[in-house]
């Protein structure tokens, strides 16, 4: 009896693989650092996350066949451009997700505006990506240094720490993270006070956070991320920094960060992220399903965006019944999404995602009841503050549409 | 307080007291492959993951076994070294008569065979490793906060060091590895067990490594990564300092640190590249290095 039921099941679930036939086929490339500084914060985690939306979204049922591949761009534009240009031209490739690093960010951005595919940023951080460097293939969908800086540098400079000093690392990025924080500082009536820019990837932060004693500001502001930024706060308290009153500011750090730190040395310090896994029912259900699939790490919020960010794809793509990006990417820019990591979701002109983001504090070794619990929430920026105008973007796409 | 080129004096002298810091590291880990390479020949790539593994043998000790940082000080420089030892007898002994670069293939195959398995399984972050008590807090020098646990690493990379190069330039023992190095079978034919020695001896520039990492743990993130940045520079300060020589590796380490201290305060973006524009300067005019001599 219940071998008939069985095979029964298969027949239909035969039938249905050759109703499928008249699927749409869709391949989705997540490209990001696998194996460097950023691979925990992105990495093979963003893979499992965009394996577990296709999975989520029941994609077959909805007449969606779904590919997923994978690549190590190594941090390194001239790599990442390499292979997004392979995935595209040969691979068969409707769209690139991710991309840490936002120099290789921006050179995937320049390559999918040439080959005119999309491409849905989670783990890169580029304001520019929206900004003067905005393409209509873009949607950034996680966060960008605006958001952060806003989030952060308003936030200290609001509550009294007037005076700034930046740590920066010597890329896009860091570049990026620096002006808009800095400006961010000015607004709220705080003063820059300088900033020395370190390399990619140093072990050694001691002589620049001398500097950064050296120059009296009340809040030193790491325009870094991945291990320089861990490195960094870990050699703030080995050199009496913190306990000289002067406040450190984690411009971009995710909770595989602070898990690395631990909340003995980074306990206090003040975050932004768009997500955390122990916000709500939705975000707790999705990291523990996560979790079981990858070793018992909870998600980043870069990792939660590629699943949001896929299934935003697909749920697009579906109700079109077409890959035509131009299609695509009009229907995503008119849609509210029910993220379930991150809420409401609409997408502007220029492609930011906009959604809330979050004011975090790193807890205390004592108030910590698990290993994973890390932040409580200081703030939510309304999705209407948390990012950039649109007009201040300078994004030529603004006001053609 | 004066200024030389605009940089006030104290927080010039803060920066080279970092750099003779930072120039410890260099002088320990290039002086374990200065001896790898005088005594055995073998370009040892793998220096790097070796260094890295005693950092993660440190940590290992404390969650596993917990075991804290003063006995991980011995005991996490003796595992690397033994793994040093297996990796001899096993795999390096067979390329003793082949070309440099055999070997250097072969461990630079390993070194990344071993990040790959240890980033595999603890990722690419970093694990927390605690300052050991005794050494939290530091000094108020003037011109600079000088945290203990820092003033800690200089002095026992000096004494390590120094020791090593007592050992192998003025001891009876030392006498003999250097003569095995140059004759084996003369020196076999003394009744000397040449094969043992040379094992030791690499056991014994792995076990350095181990040593520097264990040093590393607290100040640095402990992850598998961390051996790979670094080993490049060491390779660098080795050509500086003359592959082979023993003292010219420990001077070469501390006055490069230095120099990349003074790059940080001037020229910060210039950073960490000064070192190889040195080595390419070096290679230039002195081919054999600054202390090597020219065979």
């Amino acid at each position: 009896m219940r071998r008939s039921t069985l095979l029964a099941t298969l027949a239909a679930g035969l039938l249905a693989g050759t109703a499928a036939q008249a699927q749409t086929a869709v391949k989705l490339g997540i490209l990001n650092d696998m194996s460097s500084l950023y691979a925990d914060i992105s990495g093979p985690g963003s893979v499992v996350a965009a394996r577990m939306a296709a999975e989520d979204f029941k994609a077959s049922e909805k007449g969606l066949k779904v590919d997923i591949v994978s690549a190590d761009h190594q941090n390194k534009p001239d790599v990442g451009s390499n292979i997004a240009r392979q995935w595209y031209d040969q691979d068969g490739v409707d769209a690139i997700f991710d991309v840490t690093t936002s120099s290789v960010a921006l050179a995937v951005s320049e390559i999918t505006r040439e080959k005119n595919k999309i491409f849905m940023i989670s783990g890169g951080g580029t304001s520019d990506l929206t900004g003067s460097k905005c393409t209509a293939n873009n949607v950034h969908w996680t966060y960008d240094t605006w958001a952060l800086a806003n989030g952060t540098g308003s936030a200290l400079t609001k509550q009294g720490k007037k005076t700034w000093f930046f740590l920066t690392a010597d890329y896009a990025f860091g570049a990026a993270l620096e002006r808009d924080t800095g400006e961010a500082v000015k607004k709220a009536g705080g003063t820059v006070l300088g900033s020395v820019k370190h390399p990619l990837a140093g072990a050694d932060f001691s002589s620049f956070l001398l500097q950064a004693q050296g120059s009296k500001a009340e809040v030193i502001g790491l325009a870094n991320a991945g291990s320089d930024t861990t490195n960094a706060i870990k050699q703030a308290a080995e050199f009496g920094i913190t306990q000289g009153g002067q406040s450190l500011a984690g411009l971009l750090i995710f909770s595989s960060d602070v898990k690395a730190l631990g909340l003995q040395a980074a306990q206090g310090l003040v975050l932004t992220e768009a997500f955390y896994w122990d916000q709500n029912d939705k975000t707790r259900d999705f990291s523990k399903r996560f979790a079981a699939k990858f070793d018992g790490k909870m998600p980043t919020s870069s990792q939660a965006g590629v699943y949001g960010s896929v299934l935003a794809y697909l749920e697009t793509v579906a109700a079109l019944k077409s890959k035509d990006t131009a299609a695509v990417m009009k229907k995503i820019k008119e849609t509210t999404f029910d993220d379930p990591l991150m809420g409401q979701v609409t997408v502007r002109a220029d492609g930011r995602a906009i959604h809330p983001m979050y004011l975090f504090e790193v807890k205390k070794p004592a108030e910590s009841k698990g290993p994973w619990d890390m932040y409580k929430t200081l703030a939510t920026i309304p999705a209407a503050e948390a990012f950039r105008p649109l007009a201040a973007g300078g994004c030529p796409l603004v006001g053609k549409s | 307080m004066f200024t030389i080129f605009g940089v006030p004096s104290a927080a010039l002298f803060g920066q080279l007291l970092l750099g003779l810091i930072n120039g410890s590291f260099y002088a320990i880990l290039s002086l374990g492959l200065a001896v790898i390479f005088g005594l055995l020949n073998i370009i040892n790539f793998a220096h790097g993951a070796q260094y890295m593994m005693g950092a993660f043998v440190a940590w290992m000790l404390l969650n596993y076994a917990g075991i804290g940082y003063w006995p991980a000080l011995l005991l996490a420089p003796l595992l690397v070294g033994a793994f040093g030892v297996v990796l001899e007898r096993v795999m390096i002994s067979r390329l003793y008569k082949f070309d440099h670069l055999y070997g250097l293939l072969l461990t630079f195959g390993l070194a990344l065979i071993i990040q790959g398995l240890f980033r595999n399984q603890y990722g690419v972050s970093g694990l927390p490793y605690g300052i050991p008590a005794e050494l939290r807090g530091g000094q108020a020098l003037g011109f600079m906060f000088l945290p203990n646990y820092r003033a800690w690493v200089v002095v026992a990379s000096l004494v390590v060091c120094l020791v090593t190069w007592f050992v192998i330039e003025k001891t009876k023992l030392g006498a003999y590895l250097r003569a095995a190095t140059e004759n084996p079978t003369l020196v076999q034919a003394f009744g000397v067990n040449v094969p043992l020695m040379i094992t030791l001896t690499y056991g014994f520039g792995v076990a350095l490594a181990g040593f520097a990492g264990v040093l590393a743990a607290p100040i640095y993130s402990v992850n598998p990564n961390m051996g790979a940045d670094l080993i490049i520079v060491v390779f660098a300060v080795v050509v500086i300092g003359g592959m082979g020589s023993i003292l010219g590796s420990i001077l070469t380490g501390f006055a490069l640190g230095l120099v990349e201290g003074l790059t940080k305060v001037f020229y910060p973006e210039a950073s960490a590249t000064v070192i190889f524009v040195i080595m390419v300067l070096v290679l230039l005019v002195k081919p054999a290095g600054l202390f090597g001599r020219a065979t």
